[in-house]
């Protein structure tokens, strides 16, 4: 297994400073039923925001804001330091060529093989085939699934097609990736194994990332592990040690309960938070 | 409140309409900017029209047959059998060519259309086309809608030449008709404006079935019921809108060529 990937692509001077993700009173609403409401919070350069919340509180709809597959009903959203509630399609697909999502269930293409889903941006950036293939190769071998260059969606388990849908997302070395459930409907042996390969990309790449996810223990994981090159694996923090990478933004009806790192969330006095977490 | 409902209905038809003026329009906008994927016009075109032959040739050949059979009657109480011909052919080339074709594509291919996309729809997988740089009513719309259009064309030419053919079985077989003078009267019959007025109809219908197809597809939501649904709703609207259309081009090329 490779240890590295290339690091995210190499951006302008004046884009590398200042947040890169920025909510500012956000809110949408479908068919008259408010989804999100008033959202505000930024997303650090490097930092691995994990977003936690019940399920229907809008987690996914924020993730699809983020890249500008749904558009707010108010408020502004900045990627990059570029505004893009008010962006044509059209220019949105610069911004979305610096960003990897891996979607709740996979969303591999059925009609595409494992190497044509993986390479299918580097094909409409008509990039070389056999430079496509090489980078398709290399990152099948980060995620461990070498095997499965030639098979189709339909063959793979639950969790290669996870492993697949983010190797497809990671390929471009994207400045920022987001993970939507990424270990949703998995059994915990195989949501660890993606879990260990969030970090992985985490620690790797240090690309800025944004992960919903309904298992705490999966986001107290991440918060409290890092990988180790060396050993390539997932290991403790020394000394109860945390990723100060690592935040939190907890949601609930709708709204923000809860933005901070994780001594944070550990310590909150909030009851509701302090039940949703226990 | 029946005047909430009415509103409520009202608004979800002109929102519906909207949104599908502006799929077809970008749809055919497309067709003149890169980037085009041919690949996927050609895989389309071996689905939608390699994939039809077979269901067109049967059509066409049976309603041919049936109508020499069925005019029969008619034309004898008038002393005029030698002019089955004259009737099958015109009959194939203006309408039921045209129009049995494009609803055994509609029944076919408008499904399949909005069956295909309205489960990539719900699997997220137009979302993680958008999410990967690509246009999705470019690389999914608009070559379906060349395909049809170019395909439907080909295969009514196809439907025409068949259900003439078996017009003439019929007549030579069971009517006892000469096959030379059917053959002549079939042709000598066929006009100009009859090829123009059957083809225009044949592109409308393809336009009508790739767009329409489309449209549901790309608006499904609510799982596999929803793709369901989504699929009879592109069958039963694009075979009333082809029917429509039937008409109003038929009284358009009236106007032009005269009869």
């Amino acid at each position: 297994m490779p240890d590295t990937l290339e690091a995210p692509k190499s951006e302008a001077p004046q884009e590398n400073q200042g947040p890169v993700v920025v909510f500012d009173d956000v809110s949408i609403q479908f068919t008259r039923k408010p989804v999100l409401k008033n959202i505000s919070f930024t997303v650090e350069r490097g930092e691995t925001m994990i977003i936690l919340g019940p399920a229907g509180c809008g987690k996914s709809v924020l993730m699809k804001l983020v890249d500008g597959l749904l558009l707010p009903d108010s408020g502004s959203i900045s990627v990059f330091g570029q505004r893009i509630d008010n962006l044509p399609e059209r220019e949105m697909f610069k911004i979305r060529a610096r960003v990897g999502m891996v979607f709740q269930e996979s969303a591999l293409f059925d009609s595409m093989s494992v190497a044509d889903n993986i390479a299918y941006r580097l094909h409409e950036e008509r990039m070389p085939e056999e430079e496509a293939r090489k980078k398709v190769v290399e990152v099948l071998h980060f995620v461990d699934l070498d095997q499965a260059i030639d098979k189709f969606p339909s063959e793979l388990s639950g969790g290669m097609r996870r492993r697949v849908s983010i190797a497809r997302a990671i390929v471009s070395s994207p400045d920022l990736i987001l993970y939507d459930s990424p270990t949703g409907g998995l059994d915990p042996i195989t949501s660890t194994t993606i879990i260990e390969l969030v970090v992985k990309q985490r620690d790797v790449s240090h690309a800025t990332s944004l992960m919903i996810t309904h298992r705490l223990q999966d986001a107290f994981t991440l918060a409290r592990n890092r990988f180790n090159p060396e050993t390539n694996k997932m290991e403790e923090i020394r000394d109860g040690g945390i990723d100060e990478s690592t935040r939190f933004l907890v949601l609930n009806d709708g709204g923000v309960v809860f933005h901070g790192d994780t001594r944070e969330l550990v310590h909150t006095e909030d009851p509701w938070l302090k039940d949703f977490i226990s | 409140m029946p005047v909430a409902l009415t509103e409520s209905f009202a608004k979800n038809t002109v929102a519906a309409i909207q949104e599908y003026s502006l799929l077809a329009g970008r749809a055919v906008a497309n067709m003149f900017s890169p980037p085009i994927y041919w690949a996927d016009i050609f895989t389309q075109m071996d689905s939608i029209g390699v994939g039809s032959v077979p269901i067109v040739i049967l059509t066409g050949f049976f309603t041919g047959c049936v109508l020499a059979l069925q005019s029969e009657t008619a034309l004898e109480q008038f002393g005029a059998v030698s002019k089955t011909g004259s009737l099958v052919a015109l009959s194939m080339v203006k309408e039921l060519g045209p129009v049995l074709t494009a609803l055994m594509l509609s029944g076919r291919n408008a499904s399949g259309m909005a069956s295909e996309l309205g489960s990539m729809k719900v699997t997220e997988q137009i979302d993680a086309m958008r999410a990967l740089g690509t246009d999705p009513v470019r690389k999914l719309v608009t070559p379906r809608l060349v395909a049809t259009m170019f395909m439907l064309f080909f295969l009514t030419i196809v439907s025409d030449a068949v259900g003439i053919a078996g017009g003439a079985l019929v007549s030579v077989t069971l009517l006892g008709l000469n096959a030379t003078a059917y053959i002549h009267s079939s042709y000598a019959s066929l006009a100009y404006g009859n090829v123009v007025e059957g083809l225009t109809k044949a592109l409308f219908s393809g336009f009508i079935i790739a767009t329409v197809g489309c449209f549901y597809g790309m608006r499904t939501e609510g799982g596999t019921q929803g793709v369901g649904k989504a699929t009879t709703q592109a069958v039963v609207v694009s075979s009333v809108f082809i029917i429509i259309v039937d008409f109003l081009v038929s009284r358009l090329m009236i106007s032009i060529f005269g009869s």
